[in-house]
């Protein structure tokens, strides 16, 4: 243990706690065992192929298709997020209204909800004789099994994280900006826009980011009202099962790495966005 | 997983709205009011109202027989020993972290902070996929592991791997912040009093994180029992055997048996409303501990 400690404390400098070794050196055995190690295996399995082999696979038309499927749906499911979880974090924070503690403390609903009780509860509302259904199919919109099924799966996995993100930072609002702004003559709209929404708009963007890559992965929730008819409402964390059900390991370990990647990609960004959005509001963490 | 977490409390509304320059036009209110409550009933309350409609559709006793069926109880069974094997495993996990992290400095301490979240940014199906290529018949260790009689995939321990692969953040990214936010000086001044490493952490630590980390224990259990894709991958849905509530539940959707489906969801649905009362009591909690010491 000694020397993980001389290594990530080249200064030695004097500890009056204990247990820097042990609890460092447990973390890093742990970590790796369960997450590092298992995690390369997808690389280096992949590894095996050849450039020409792995492109062959990831830009097959019906992977393609899924990718373009997943991505833009995440992309809009995000985008409604964003626009809604504001309303909904403004409402929490500055109005009250009766039942304001349930309806906060049901937004966290999506996490507490294994995905396939939300899967099957939304095909359920959704299909031609659901609640929702028996509405939207006369004017001729079908839900369910269709694209339009995936995104209303997203939504609903995505709604935490944007209110979760935008709601501290409004709380923690001074209210002397918008006194000074009203003082100088700005009406409301343009108080929102000029002073209050580009100090939103660094958690609004990490809460827009957090709830598209959830949704690029998410699979509980989508498959059972997706349909899944190849090439029209096939995700991609689905391709990657069909092909692990055909033992094709290759095939499906090629699309991982790509997804992967992204969701690599996208922690980083999540993590500049997150940095940014302490920095421009004073807070941190 | 939420951002704001254990830490932060809420503020009331009467502040801006007793504030001329930080409210809205009463219509504009009732407008903003009005798409946010009607965003929430229907994406969030409509699900849930939805899955215990559709479990008592069919009356009580088809309910209750849903749930005392053999296969529903062993994977009741199934899905509580996951999480009992899973949630301890991270919790000591997350504690060690946070120890760690929160309470020294070291070189890399931001990277190993982002480390520790990468399960969050990864698909459940390829969290699944992993231990496949790792464990099974055709995985890295497959051969070894066949002739020696060991079964991880399509069996109870590729379940469980994959349920704390998914879950190992959960206690430790509550306990970071909270453990950063209340410094070493405690802890210090009870080692120079002479207490040992555990006394301290026993005597002086855990109870001023005790909320923050009962909230990481019920988040990761929740997510425990509920996890589909990765435990799907996994599993191999051998009936009464490897299957856990979650997968229990899509077999019989996918046999048309939608009582019986719902009525197994709605066990889990309860579970959720559970988890988010048992949050927000300690929410309450720990902003009325918070009030005390200031």
């Amino acid at each position: 243990m000694s020397a993980v400690a001389t290594f990530f404390n080249p200064t030695r400098q004097t500890r009056v706690l204990p247990g820097f070794g042990l609890s460092l050196g447990y973390t890093l055995v742990y970590l790796s065992l369960m997450v590092l190690i298992p995690l390369s295996a997808v690389f280096l399995r992949s590894a095996t192929l050849s450039w020409s082999e792995f492109w062959y696979i990831v830009s097959d038309p019906r992977v393609v298709a899924t990718y373009k499927l997943s991505f833009g749906t995440s992309l809009l499911a995000a985008a409604v997020n964003a626009v809604f979880g504001l309303a909904l974090a403004w409402a929490l924070v500055r109005y009250s209204f009766p039942g304001k503690k349930l309806v906060d403390a049901l937004i966290d609903l999506p996490f507490a909800l294994p995905t396939a009780v939300a899967g099957i509860a939304l095909t359920a509302l959704y299909a031609g004789n659901g609640w929702v259904g028996q509405v939207l199919e006369p004017l001729g919109i079908k839900v369910a099994f269709t694209p339009l099924g995936v995104l209303v799966a997203l939504v609903f996995i995505g709604v935490p994280f944007v209110v979760r993100t935008v709601q501290p930072i409004l709380e923690d609002l001074e209210t002397e900006l918008e006194e000074a702004a009203s003082s100088l003559g700005a009406q409301r709209w343009t108080t929102f826009h000029r002073v209050i929404l580009p100090i939103l708009t660094p958690a609004l963007l990490t809460g827009f980011a957090l709830a598209f890559a959830r949704a690029v992965g998410e699979y509980g929730s989508v498959i059972f009202i997706a349909g899944n008819i190849p090439m029209v409402s096939e995700i991609t964390p689905l391709i990657i099962i069909t092909k692990l059900e055909q033992y094709d390991y290759v095939g499906a370990t090629a699309i991982a790495v790509v997804m992967l990647v992204f969701s690599f990609v996208m922690l980083l960004a999540i993590n500049l966005l997150q940095a940014w959005s302490a920095k421009r509001s004073g807070r941190n963490r | 997983m939420s951002a704001a977490g254990i830490l932060h409390g809420r503020v009331d509304a009467r502040r801006f709205e007793n504030n001329a320059a930080t409210r809205e036009s009463p219509w504009v209110r009732r407008a903003i009011l009005g798409v946010a409550l009607a965003f929430f009933v229907l994406f969030l309350v409509l699900p849930l109202v939805a899955v215990f409609a559709e479990a008592l559709r069919k009356g009580w006793g088809t309910y209750v027989h849903a749930l005392t069926d053999a296969d529903a109880l062993a994977a009741i069974r199934l899905t509580l020993l996951v999480a009992a094997v899973s949630v301890p495993l991270n919790l000591v996990f997350g504690v060690a972290a946070a120890w760690s992290i929160a309470k020294f400095e070291f070189r890399g301490k931001h990277f190993l902070t982002t480390l520790i979240d990468l399960p969050f940014s990864v698909s459940p199906v390829i969290a699944g996929l992993i231990f496949v290529l790792l464990f099974g018949a055709h995985g890295w260790f497959g051969a070894w592991l066949i002739a020696h009689d060991i079964k991880i995939i399509f069996a109870v321990p590729g379940i469980v791997l994959a349920t704390v692969f998914i879950t190992v953040p959960f206690i430790a990214r509550e306990l970071i912040p909270l453990m950063e936010a209340q410094g070493r000086e405690e802890e210090e001044a009870a080692t120079v009093l002479g207490a040992n490493g555990f006394q301290t952490f026993w005597r002086v630590t855990l109870p001023n994180i005790k909320w923050g980390l009962l909230y990481g224990v019920i988040l990761c259990n929740a997510r425990a029992m509920g996890e589909f894709g990765a435990v799907s991958v996994v599993s191999g849905h051998i009936r009464g055997m490897t299957n856990t509530m979650p997968l229990h539940v899509e077999i019989l959707y996918n046999e048309y048996n939608f009582a019986a489906a719902f009525a197994v969801a709605s066990l889990l649905a309860l579970l959720a409303l559970v988890t988010l009362c048992l949050k927000s009591f300690i929410e309450w909690k720990a902003s009325q501990a918070a009030k005390d010491t200031e």
